[in-house]
């Protein structure tokens, strides 16, 4: 077989970009969280906000290190393996990454040394200034990133003149039709990654380990944050549903395995297997007339399926359909999960259900699967085109040889691998290590003008001056 | 004419402000990942990530801030120039993750540790190198509709020489940078090792410069054949100046250490601004060497220029945020002024 290199690059691009979005999901809501309690720290004096802080800032500083140096990959890859794509879209993206590195990166980067390392050079206070910037960063971060996305989606405001994007209007660009629903069902999605990364592992050590009180605080916060937040999810989530049946209705068609021209009283399909070559599904197992239901708000209303479009205008149905049952099954999940949650508190028994507290400590890596499976219904769910209806992603792949992509691609594939064995590793290594004991906290150094740090200072310079 | 030129001109010194802030900040931490194997104890190599630890994540966000200048303001150059140069983008980004990731995992490891320090001063010298082979492949020019071609066809003696070159310039800064921010024997083996690299970076800076006005003859008419020639040679002798003392300053530092003798600070950080203006001059030099070009010979910045609608966009924001983020930095550094102090915990 012939190796192909658009192919390739296409494989290389998924791999790095999915690579990369596990760790900002992680740490834009986890940026968050520990911003918050810092903050209920300072209010409240309380040592066991300070311990969860101290605690989940190791395991931020080596999510963040990963997202940073994956990131970086994506930034150039877009030049060096879709280099028609950035010639002609550039005027419109690369402003938008700039403002993402000018107003985001930055900020997350400058401050980001401030919050891990500068315990001892700043006071309280201004440490957890810095500790919300960086939070802030991460959000600002996701918002610039996600109106370039966006406008792949949904473009406008935008005309085309000798084959090359130029912008017309930025608010149109920026703010594109589909952009705030993404954007407000991705912030979300981070938020509640974190939320059950911390809940998950809030859970396990109150089964395994003795930081109960801290663990209890943990648990309860997130078990709070999970109830608000994950029906709020579903809210958006159908929103944006509305809209890509409004302005991609081809991807809308495959998320639910529509394959009529137009099919009115569609049925909700809860597992089925779509085949592409006879252009129908197979074992459906379907709830009737539901998909209409939710999508039109009327039993008998009307879908466009994939037919409607020719077959070399269609996405890979299977990918999209399957990942968006997994995302939806997760949030369901998770929904049920923190009602739950919710019960056991009212009923007084929420730190004493061992099976609950097992259950949810299994929950880790459920807001990343939820994450990933959410972009590939989003992104392969946009194919063939890179941006909608415009450009066609295999019209501009870089005419680079086969063997060297081919390269490239197994080297990220055995970095990444390891690095991530590596990453897991050093997490379950800091979560079983556990926080500094609120005795330790205690007796920390906290700010330059600390007693301790002159000592500390008399005593690390002794040994230096009678080397001479 | 000049009006037309204006904004492009604009984001084409921006990108040159970008790359030098890029090549000095990340130039000494990557210095610091070169110089790591000639540290041999567990203490020094400790000390040596946490001079940088603070830092290089910043440092390398400039890296990031010149791709997205290139592809924003000259979406043409950043397309033609991230293709042709795949592979060395491909390798020093391999060597980014690596020395990147090694800061976080080498202080929370034990049996480990050994790779981590691998990683660190393999990832740091890889990328290094790959840029230095990168700048090189630039100046000889590179066949941006030859894709196709062999992936060696850009490895030649002189792109290979600048790789070398420019991982000895970073690691002078790094010399420099430790000699500023460390005390004891690890100051000591800095401005040591310090001296013998100023050496071969003169001598590289040399050895680079007369190649390229051999070879290329459009650079030489440049230099030599125009009124300016003798004001130009003015960046070549103030190098030579920046040298001089920049050497003796390093031989004060072991020799104030040798008598004990009170430690005079000036002579602490003097060495970095100095080795940090070499690295303008040569900079500068390059600038005269190649302007108007972003792909030498092929591809000006005015001609690889995005519409004005995407170069008055960016605008204000790099009006506003660029002052803001050097003010940040600054106070960052500020903050982490003086000895970097081993007994310091970090998160």
């Amino acid at each position: 077989m012939e190796l192909d290199a658009a192919l390739l690059s296409r494989l290389q691009f998924a791999f790095t970009v999915s690579f990369h979005i596990i760790f900002p999901s992680i740490t834009i809501g986890l940026a968050t969280l520990i911003a918050i309690w810092e903050g209920l720290w300072l209010k409240t004096a309380n040592p066991v906000y300070l311990q969860l802080a101290k605690f989940w800032i190791k395991p931020f500083a080596i999510t963040f290190g990963m997202g940073v140096v994956s990131g970086i990959v994506l930034s150039y890859e877009f030049g060096t393996n879709f280099s028609e794509f950035s010639r002609i879209t550039g005027a419109v993206l690369g402003p938008l990454m700039a403002y993402e590195v000018l107003t985001a990166f930055f900020l997350e980067a400058g401050f980001l040394g401030i919050m891990l390392f500068g315990w001892q050079r700043v006071g309280p206070k201004l440490h957890f200034f810095a500790t919300v910037v960086v939070a802030i960063g991460t959000w600002i971060s996701a918002f610039w990133i996600i109106a370039a996305n966006s406008w792949m989606h949904t473009p406008s405001g935008h005309s085309i003149v000798d084959g090359v994007f130029q912008v017309d209007s930025w608010w149109q660009v920026i703010f594109n039709p589909s952009m705030p629903y993404r954007f407000s069902h991705m912030l979300l999605a981070a938020f509640i990654t974190a939320t059950f990364v911390v809940l998950a592992t809030s859970a396990w050590q109150l089964l395994h380990s003795e930081h109960k009180t801290m663990a209890r605080k943990g648990l309860s916060m997130t078990l709070w944050l999970a109830l608000i937040l994950t029906p709020l999810q579903a809210f958006v989530g159908d929103l944006h549903g509305l809209n890509v049946k409004q302005h991609q209705p081809v991807k809308l068609a495959a998320m639910e395995g529509i394959w009529p021209e137009r099919e009115a009283g569609a049925p909700l399909l809860l597992f089925a297997i779509p085949d592409k070559a006879v252009e129908k599904n197979h074992f459906e197992i379907a709830i009737p007339k539901l998909a209409s239901l939710i999508l039109t708000h009327d039993p008998d209303g009307e879908l466009m399926g994939l037919k409607a479009v020719p077959a070399n205008e269609r996405p890979n149905v299977a990918v999209v359909f399957f990942s968006f049952r997994v995302m939806v099954g997760i949030g369901l999940l998770m929904i049920a999960v923190a009602l739950l949650g919710a019960y056991l508190r009212w009923r007084g028994s929420l730190y004493h259900s061992r099976w609950f507290l097992t259950a949810c400590s299994y929950l880790a890596p459920s807001g990343i699967i939820a994450v990933l499976a959410g972009w590939y219904v989003v992104e392969v769910g946009r194919q063939p085109w890179l941006v909608q209806g415009l450009v066609r992603t295999i019209d501009v792949v870089s005419p680079l040889p086969a063997e060297r992509v081919l390269f490239s691609l197994t080297l990220f594939v055995m970095t990444y691998s390891l690095l991530f064995g590596v990453y897991l590793y050093f997490m379950r290594k800091l979560i079983k290590k556990g926080p500094p004991s609120a005795g330790q906290l205690e007796q920390q150094l906290i700010g330059v003008k600390a007693s301790g740090y002159a000592v500390a200072l008399a005593k690390q310079l002794k040994p230096a001056q009678e080397q001479h | 004419m000049e009006l037309q030129l204006g904004l492009p001109l604009f984001y084409f010194l921006l990108l040159g402000f970008a790359i030098l802030m890029y090549v000095l900040l990340d130039g000494f931490d990557l210095g610091v990942g070169i110089l790591y194997p000639w540290f041999n104890s567990d203490a020094e190599h400790d000390h040596l990530m946490r001079s940088v630890s603070h830092v290089w994540d910043g440092n390398e966000t400039w890296l990031v801030f010149g791709g997205v200048i290139l592809f924003g303001a000259f979406p043409a150059a950043y397309a033609a120039i991230a293709s042709s140069l795949y592979l060395p983008i491909m390798l020093m980004l391999i060597g980014l993750i690596f020395r990147g990731v090694s800061f976080e995992y080498r202080f929370k490891s034990h049996s480990s540790k050994i790779w981590w320090n691998r990683a660190f001063a393999i990832g740091s010298s890889l990328a290094a190198f790959c840029q230095g082979l990168m700048l090189g492949m630039l100046v000889q020019g590179v066949d941006s509709s030859g894709l196709q071609a062999s992936s060696l066809q850009g490895l030649t003696p002189f792109s290979l020489f600048c790789g070398l070159a420019v991982m000895a310039g970073y690691a002078l800064l790094g010399c420099t940078y430790l000699t500023m921010k460390s005390r004891g024997a690890i100051q000591q083996k800095a401005a040591r090792y310090g001296q013998r690299l100023l050496l071969f970076v003169m001598l590289s800076m040399l050895l680079v410069s007369l190649w390229t006005l051999y070879s290329q003859a459009d650079i030489r008419a440049r230099w030599f054949g125009s009124v300016y020639s003798l004001a130009l040679m003015l960046l070549p002798l103030s190098a030579i100046l920046c040298a001089r003392l920049l050497f003796r300053d390093l031989g004060r530092v072991q020799r104030q250490f040798a008598a004990a003798a009170d430690i005079n600070n000036r002579h602490e950080s003097r060495p970095f601004w100095l080795a940090a203006a070499l690295f303008l001059l040569a900079f500068a030099g390059l600038v005269v060497g190649l302007f108007p070009y972003l792909l030498p010979r092929q591809l000006s910045f005015y001609q690889a220029a995005a519409p004005d609608s995407s170069l008055q966009f960016m605008l204000p924001g790099v009006l506003i945020f660029v002052p803001l983020i050097l003010a940040y930095t600054l106070w960052g550094y500020h903050i982490f002024r003086g000895k970097v102090e081993d007994f310091e915990e970090g998160y």
